[in-house]
């Protein structure tokens, strides 16, 4: 930013960018439009520029989806090993509160795509109001995930010294109980699981809270959004992650 | 990807587009809810993973904008990360779902 280069006269050196600047030469009337003071300038234009962020973005996603995935891989594996008591396990969570939670994040994604749509057709008042709204929303769903907690430490449900879960059947084998054992496992994949996933809920609301204080300053444009945009794809990749633990942990064996 | 976001939203809004994948996310929640509940024997589990994938899709594919993301990268990022996923996932269980078969 320091150097005032004239950037017009750099060529842009891939054919995307190429491509982005002939883009933006359209879709202005005006090509001699200033550039936003956002543009940095390794970018040729701002186009190229946003899809360098979302990019990375993306690539980020791509090893969050490895860091999950190797917990999901441990949890196919006991599960595999250890079915019924994984079934007994998972039948003392309270599948009303999970399914409550994911309507809720539901409910923040679509707040997070209003969000989006309103910073590109610069509506600074629903772009502050959805912001809030998902924050809100996550709040409620840390919230829940709180309750739920709880629940799981008065049932001494919680891997530990005071772990217990003695005499719980197994779901469709009448007589037979679920080992303690192989229990906790289930217990201690659901607590990393769930911990790590609401890890990322108060990460994306710090996130969420910056977006919002710089939306509150009118940082935004049409133009140059690209954080809300980026944010926004964080948040949705934690919901994805969430869909997927939902069935996994509170739906398992549930069926008489 | 923004280019195209902001010529089509010039065209058309794509609000209606949002609210029903909403509607159809949450119908998928209720219906996986319920499923879960019925006596399918062993297709319970591959039931609400299926839901589960169609949920996930969507919200890739129209919330995160994959669909009509111009930059191709991005699309490959996305199958990449699928598709490295499905192999940790093949790969260990060509170990551990086949050590009780004897």
């Amino acid at each position: 930013m320091a150097h005032p280069t004239p950037r017009r006269s750099l060529l842009p050196d891939s054919p995307t960018a190429i491509a982005n600047a002939n883009l933006q030469v359209d879709q202005r009337s005006d090509a001699h439009a200033p550039d936003s003071p956002q543009l940095r300038h390794h970018f040729a234009t701002e186009g190229q520029q946003r899809d360098a962020a979302s990019l990375g973005m993306w690539v980020f996603l791509a090893t969050e989806v490895m860091f999950f995935g190797g917990m999901f891989c441990a949890y196919l594996i006991y599960r595999l090993w250890y079915f019924g008591d994984f079934g007994a396990a998972s039948k003392s969570i309270d599948a009303t509160l999970g399914a409550t939670n994911t309507a809720v994040l539901i409910c923040s994604s679509l707040t997070v795509v209003l969000a989006v749509w309103a910073a590109q057709t610069a509506r600074r008042n629903l772009l502050i109001a959805s912001l809030i709204l998902t924050m809100i929303l996550g709040c409620a769903f840390l919230g829940i995930k709180g309750k739920e907690y709880k629940d799981k430490f008065d049932e001494h449900h919680v891997p530990g010294a005071s772990f217990s879960f003695e005499n719980v059947p197994i779901p469709g084998h009448p007589g037979q109980y679920a080992n303690p054992q192989h229990a906790q496992i289930f217990f201690a994949l659901y607590f990393i699981m769930t911990g790590i996933h609401a890890l990322h809920m108060i990460i994306g609301l710090g996130i969420f809270a910056w977006l919002l204080a710089m939306a509150w300053k009118g940082r935004f444009t049409p133009e140059y959004h690209t954080p809300v945009e980026i944010g926004g794809l964080y948040w949705h990749f934690v919901d994805i992650i969430w869909i997927y633990l939902f069935p996994l942990l509170y739906l398992i064996d549930r069926h008489p | 990807m923004s280019e195209h976001s902001i010529s089509e939203h010039s065209k058309s809004s794509p609000l209606k587009s949002y609210f029903s994948i909403w509607a159809i996310l949450l119908l998928c929640t209720y219906l996986t809810y319920k499923a879960a509940f019925l006596e399918l024997g062993r297709f319970n589990t591959p039931v609400a993973l299926i839901i589960a994938t169609f949920k996930a899709t969507l919200v890739a594919l129209f919330f995160m904008h994959v669909w009509r993301a111009g930059e191709k990268l991005i699309k490959l990022v996305v199958i990449s990360a699928v598709f490295f996923l499905l192999i940790l996932l093949a790969l260990s269980m060509t170990d551990y779902a086949t050590r009780l078969w004897s």
